[in-house]
C-alpha cells in the first residue's frame, strides 16, 4: 500500500459532524494511498462513512460537518491548505466523481450536450465547435449509441444506465488523472452493472486513470481492486492488496464480510439434507 | 373503407384536438392573455391612438356624456370635471399604472431574488438579518411604511417607483432562500460542484433555471397587487398626481361626480379590475402548467 509516489494519499482524516444531539465523530483517523493508474476499493457496510470520506478528499462535506483532523495530499499537495479558487482547479481537471445516483446528479433543465459543454468550458479553452466535437467524442468514448443526436436529449429521456455513462462522460471531460466513483453502480439492476464496471475498467486503463471505488459489495471489489480498504464505524479495520485481504483477512470483520460472500456460493444446508435422505 | 367512417374518424380527432386545446388554454385563460395583450398594446401605442393631449382642458364642454350615453362623437368616452377627453385619459393612465406596476414588480423580484440567494450562500448572521427585515416588514401594513416615506420624502415619481419596488421583495427573498437551499442540497448542485464549478456558476447556470418557473409564478402574483396598491396610493392623492394621471388617480379625482357622471370614475375602476383579475387568472394557470405534479394530467 506504501507507494513512492502515490497519487492521492489521505493520512489519518478525521470528520465530524454538528447535529441536533451534538458533535457527532463520523470518521476517525482514516488512512489510504492510490497508486498511479491503481483501483482502491473502500468497501464497508452502510453508514461506515464511505461518501463522508469522499466527500471530504474534494471539499463537499455539507454545511453541518468539517475535516477535524489528519491531511489529504493529491500529488504531493495538501488540498486542506489550498483556498478555494485553487480547489476548484483540483475539481474535475485533477479529481473527477461520479455519484451513485445519476438521475439526480444531472440537472434536469439542461441537455446532455450542455452539461457537456460546461464541463469542458470549466477547465479547457476550446471553442464552441471543437466543444461539440469533444461531447460526442466523450459520448462515444462511454458507448453512448447515436450521440449526435443524443447530446439533444434531456436526462429524464436516459435510462439509468445511460444516465450514468453520462455522469461518467462529464466526469472524464477534463481528464481527470484520479475518478472517485461512490457506488456508482448501486442504483442499476446487475447486467447494467458488470457493463458499467467493465466500462470504467477499459477507461481507467485506456485513460491512465486511478480510480478511488466505493462499494458495499465483495463481488465488485474482487473484479475491480488493485488495493482494498475495509471500513466499519468509521474506522479502518483492515487494509492491504486485494489478494492479501481475501485470503488472509487478518480483523474478524473481514472474515465475516467474506463468509457471507461465500455461504451464497455454497448450496444451502437444507437442500444438501434433501440430497442425503 | 366506408366514407361515414373516415367522416367520423376525422370528425373525433378534431373534437379530440379540440379537448386537448382546451385543456392547455382554457377558454378563460385565453380571454385573460387576449386581455393582457390589449392593455399592452394600450399602454404602448397610447400616444398614437389618443385623439387629444390628455391634459387638454375645455371648460366649456365639462362632463359631456360619452357616445352610447347619447354624447356626441367628438368624445367617445365622455369628457371629466375638467372637459379633459376620457379616452385618452384612459389611454395614458394605462401606460402610467402598467409602466409602474411592471417596474416595481420588477425592481421588487430582483432585489428579493437576490437577496434571498444572499441569504441562502452566506446562511449564519447574512441569513438572520436578512430574513428579519423580511419578518418586519412583512408584519407591517405596507401602507404604512409607504405612508410614511411619501410623508418623509415627498411625492416624486421616482420615490413612488421606489416604494413600489420595496413591496413584496421579502415574498420573492423567503421564497428564493427556501428553493435555493433545497436546490443546493440536490445532487446536481453537488454534482457541479465536484466538477470545479464556482458557487456563481452553479446559482446563475443551474439553480436559477430550476427556479424561474416558481418566481414567474410569484411575479404574476404579485403584479395585481401592485397595481392596487399604486391606485390606492394614487386614489389618496398620494402616488400619482395631477397633471399626470394613472387609473387610480382618475378614480380618486372622479368620485365626487359618481352620481351626475359615473364613466369618470366607473371606467378606470373597471380597467383596474379586469386588469388584475386577467394577471390573477394567467398566473394561477402558470403554476398549474409549471407544477410537474399537476402536468401532463
Ligand atoms: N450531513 C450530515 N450530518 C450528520 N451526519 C451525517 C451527515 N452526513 C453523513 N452523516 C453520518 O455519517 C455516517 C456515515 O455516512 P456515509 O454516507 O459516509 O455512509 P456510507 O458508508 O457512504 O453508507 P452507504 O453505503 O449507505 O452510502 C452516517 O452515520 C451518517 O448518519
Ligand atoms: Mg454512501
Amino acid at each position: 500500500m506504501t507507494e513512492q509516489n502515490p497519487i492521492l494519499s489521505v493520512e489519518g482524516l478525521c470528520v465530524g459532524f454538528r447535529t441536533a444531539a451534538g458533535f457527532a465523530d463520523t470518521v476517525h483517523d482514516v488512512s489510504f494511498s492510490i497508486g498511479h493508474r491503481k483501483t482502491l476499493c473502500i468497501v464497508g457496510e452502510s453508514g461506515s462513512g464511505k461518501s463522508v470520506t469522499c466527500q471530504a478528499i474534494l471539499g463537499l462535506l455539507a454545511g453541518n460537518g468539517a475535516q477535524t483532523g489528519g491531511r489529504i495530499l493529491f500529488e504531493g499537495h495538501d488540498l486542506g491548505a489550498m483556498s478555494e479558487t485553487e480547489l476548484e482547479a483540483i475539481r474535475g481537471r485533477g479529481i473527477g466523481m461520479v455519484f451513485q445516483d445519476p438521475l439526480g446528479s444531472l440537472n434536469p433543465v439542461h441537455t446532455v450536450g450542455r452539461l457537456l459543454d460546461e464541463a469542458l468550458l470549466l477547465h479547457t479553452q476550446l471553442n464552441r465547435s471543437d466543444r461539440h466535437v469533444r461531447s460526442i467524442e466523450l459520448l462515444r468514448l462511454v458507448r453512448i449509441p447515436d450521440p449526435e443526436q443524443r447530446l439533444k436529449a434531456y436526462v429524464h429521456q436516459f435510462s439509468g444506465g445511460m444516465a450514468q455513462r453520462v455522469m461518467i462522460a462529464i466526469a472524464l471531460a477534463c481528464r481527470p488523472q484520479l475518478l472517485i466513483a461512490d457506488e456508482p453502480t448501486t442504483a442499476l439492476d446487475v447486467t447494467i452493472q458488470a457493463q458499467i464496471l467493465e466500462l470504467l475498467n477499459h477507461l481507467k486503463s485506456e485513460l491512465g486513470m486511478s480510480l478511488l471505488f466505493i462499494t458495499h459489495d465483495l463481488g465488485v471489489v474482487a473484479e475491480m481492486a488493485d488495493d482494498v480498504v475495509v471500513m466499519r464505524h468509521g474506522r479502518v479495520v483492515e487494509a492491504g492488496p486485494l489478494t492479501q485481504v481475501f485470503n488472509t483477512p487478518a480483523s474478524d470483520y473481514t472474515k465475516s464480510l467474506l463468509d457471507a460472500v461465500a455461504r451464497l456460493d455454497t448450496p444451502s444446508p437444507a437442500y444438501r439434507w434433501r440430497d442425503v435422505s | 373503407m366506408k366514407p361515414w367512417i373516415t367522416t367520423v374518424a376525422r370528425w373525433r380527432k378534431k373534437e379530440r384536438s379540440l379537448v386537448t386545446a382546451e385543456a392547455r388554454f382554457p377558454a378563460l385563460v385565453v380571454a385573460a392573455l387576449v386581455f393582457m395583450a390589449f392593455i399592452f398594446l394600450v399602454a404602448i401605442l397610447a400616444d398614437v391612438i389618443a385623439p387629444y393631449d390628455y391634459r387638454a382642458q375645455s371648460l366649456r364642454l365639462r362632463l359631456a356624456s360619452p357616445v352610447f350615453l347619447e354624447g356626441d362623437l367628438r368624445h367617445i368616452l365622455g369628457t371629466d370635471e375638467l372637459g379633459r377627453d376620457v379616452f385618452s385619459r384612459l389611454l395614458y393612465a394605462t401606460r402610467f399604472s402598467i409602466v409602474i406596476a411592471l417596474a416595481g414588480t420588477l425592481m421588487g423580484a430582483t432585489l428579493g431574488t437576490l437577496l434571498g440567494f444572499i441569504a441562502a450562500h452566506y446562511r449564519g448572521t447574512v441569513e438572520e438579518g436578512i430574513m428579519m427585515l423580511a419578518d418586519v416588514q412583512a408584519s407591517l401594513p405596507f401602507m404604512l411604511i409607504a405612508l410614511a416615506l411619501i410623508a418623509a420624502f415627498g411625492g416624486s415619481v421616482l420615490l413612488f417607483t421606489a416604494i413600489m419596488g420595496i413591496y413584496g421583495w421579502e415574498v420573492f427573498a423567503r421564497l428564493t432562500r427556501g428553493v435555493v437551499l433545497s436546490a443546493n442540497g440536490q445532487g446536481y448542485a453537488t454534482a457541479m460542484t465536484a466538477l470545479g464549478a464556482p458557487p456563481r456558476h452553479i446559482y446563475w447556470r443551474h439553480i436559477l433555471p430550476n427556479i424561474l418557473s416558481v418566481l414567474i409564478v410569484q411575479f404574476t402574483l404579485n403584479f395585481p397587487q401592485v397595481i392596487l396598491l399604486e391606485t390606492s396610493l394614487s386614489f389618496l392623492g398620494l402616488g400619482i398626481r395631477p397633471p399626470l394621471t394613472s387609473l387610480g388617480q382618475m378614480l380618486g379625482a372622479g368620485r365626487a361626480y359618481i352620481t351626475t357622471a359615473w364613466w369618470v370614475a366607473i371606467l378606470p375602476g373597471s380597467l383596474i379590475f379586469l386588469t388584475t383579475m386577467s394577471i390573477s387568472i394567467i398566473g394561477d394557470w402558470l403554476r398549474d402548467r409549471f407544477d410537474p405534479t399537476l402536468r401532463n394530467q
